[in-house]
């Protein structure tokens, strides 16, 4: 086995990676190694060649290629180490060290002062919401879609359904039109749309593709290929109304239904994880429950935006690189932060209250569409920070800004208020 | 002419009705704020559009090239410079934000890489 050495070592080079990366050398650790299993950095990016990153870090619309360029010049600029088409087949947290394995490298053993999980999520396929019907081909994610006309030019059908109102598939719809498919319809099971606004009106509306919120697809038809699906309206408990369900011919269906943190890795190593956001818990370094692993991006929560991951990833890196430094004293007093009214969840999920720089942003979304809201963190009775909003909705991630200096309970709760 | 514009300039989406002729307005309800009547305005007489699509490299198969309009295209054009954008093939290496295709469709925008490739 192939042996070797670093201060931090990095799974994914993906936009998490990379800023976690860039952050760690920033903060001065010597050798920092990103392991990707792809033969580029740049992650999921290399497929998003739309416009729509950078907004809140750049001030500035880039394409997904343009935003992770600007990484990938930074973290060579700096000196940060990879090694690409490696997989990382275990992460042993209490060795610190990392398996890989790889045609350039072999088997490799990577010892290091700490470890960053950047390894992002996967899409949930037909089989994660039991879609019924035959199984013929022309059935993709919208993911594995982007990916094989985007960076591999297989045109993937002509005549095209989409289930599920994700950022995702409404970019997809409307690549798909703009390479002459037809989109027939996005069918969406909620009644609200589950990406941004400005993807229903850039990518459907520009198109005239329908929108058919309350609806979903009970049945999938064809033999070789798919030749139809059936699209019924629910009702309020989401059940479909299957006597009102109507054929609609396509050849292609494109699944845009959620997607889900990869944490094989994760999980096998002991990990905790949270129930809600299927990530590691981490406290406000990023730091899961194993002191010397680090954690970001979409395999901690996943994101609505990529500037979000790079801000949170830069946090990771900065504090892996001091806990391999030494620099990082053990957290004193781990004050948990507790969902409230209309919070699915939060991270981080845990605040040492003994740091002295003091602001953490908690990162949270909410249960339902509300409007005319205001956003709190309290402590017991005491107001940590407060911030209001015209409207909130489970699509668009929230945040506030609190001071650890002002944390004298026992718990952090982060709840939205109703206006009266 | 009348039309409902969704804006997008914050996560509210207000569905702005806008009456008028050509670049004239002569009514507008329904939008929130201030920026909203900027939007609509925009969107009712002159939409455009950032396109975004891929290239083919010259010799190189199953690798495509990202590329831009270096500005948003009138919302109108979009096919016409798929059209054109569709039959271009380019040879590498290539910078970022290299001209592609100069002045396309006659819209004084440039499509431009947004990869290098060696």
């Amino acid at each position: 086995m192939n042996n070797m050495k670093c201060d931090v070592v990095i799974i994914g080079g993906g936009p998490a990676g990379l800023a976690a990366a860039i952050a760690a050398k920033q903060e001065g650790a010597e050798k920092v190694l990103i392991v990707e299993r792809d033969h580029a950095l740049g992650g999921i990016l290399q497929q998003c060649i739309h416009p729509g990153f950078g907004l809140t870090r750049f001030g500035e619309e880039l394409t997904g290629p343009e935003y992770y360029s600007r990484f990938v010049d930074q973290a060579n600029e700096l000196g940060v180490e990879y090694m690409l088409g490696a997989m990382v087949l275990q992460v042993n947290n209490e060795t610190n060290e990392v398996i890989c394995t790889g045609s350039e490298y072999g088997l490799a053993c990577i010892q290091a002062g700490s470890i960053v999980l950047a390894m992002g999520c996967r899409e949930r396929t037909r089989a994660g919401i039991m879609v019924p019907g035959t199984r013929p081909s022309g059935l993709f994610t919208a993911g594995s879609a982007q990916r094989l006309v985007n960076r591999q030019n297989i045109m993937v059908g002509k005549k095209v359904v989409i289930l599920g109102s994700g950022d995702i598939g409404m970019i997809m719809a409307r690549r798909m039109s703009l390479e002459g498919a037809k989109v027939v319809m996005v069918v969406e099971l909620m009644d609200y749309l589950a990406g941004l606004t400005r993807n229903r009106v850039q990518c459907l509306d520009d198109f005239g593709i329908p929108l058919k919120l309350s609806h979903t697809i009970t049945r999938i038809e064809g033999d070789e290929r798919v030749t139809g699906v059936w699209v019924a309206p629910v009702d309020e408990n989401k059940k479909p109304i299957a006597e009102q369900a109507e054929l609609v011919e396509c050849d292609t269906v494109l699944f845009s239904v959620g997607l889900l943190p990869e944490n094989e890795l994760t999980r096998k190593a002991g990990i905790e994880i949270n129930p809600v956001t299927n990530g590691p818990a981490v406290n406000q370094y990023m730091q899961t429950s194993s002191p010397s692993v680090f954690a970001c991006g979409n395999v901690v929560h996943v994101n609505d935006l990529v500037d979000n991951v790079s801000a949170e990833s830069a946090v990771a890196g900065k504090y892996a690189a001091m806990y391999a430094m030494g620099k990082l004293k053990d957290a004193q007093k781990n004050v948990p932060c507790v969902t409230g009214r209309n919070v699915r969840y939060l991270c981080p999920q845990s605040i040492d209250a003994n740091q002295k720089d003091g602001k953490v942003t908690l990162y949270f979304r909410v249960l339902q569409p509300e409007q005319k809201v205001t956003l709190v963190a309290r402590c017991g009775d005491e107001i940590l920070a407060k911030h209001k909003e015209i409207l909130v909705n489970p699509g668009e991630m929230n945040h506030l800004t609190i001071d650890t200096n002002m944390i004298s309970g026992s718990d952090v709760t982060v709840e939205v208020v109703k206006e009266a | 002419m009348k039309k409902e514009i969704i804006c997008t300039v914050c996560p509210r989406g207000c569905h702005i009705n806008v009456e008028g002729e050509g670049e004239k307005i002569l009514s507008m309800e329904g939008y929130g704020c201030k920026r909203g009547v900027t939007y609509a305005t925009a969107e009712f007489t002159n939409p455009v559009r950032i396109l975004t699509t891929l290239v083919k490299i010259d010799g190189v198969d199953g690798e495509l090239l990202p590329v831009r309009s270096a500005n948003p295209v009138p919302k109108e054009k979009l096919f016409d410079c798929m059209e054109i954008i569709r039959k271009t093939k380019v040879g590498v290496p290539l910078k970022m934000h290299d001209v592609i295709i100069k002045n396309i469709c006659d819209t004084g925008v440039d499509i431009v890489a947004t990869k290098a490739v060696k």
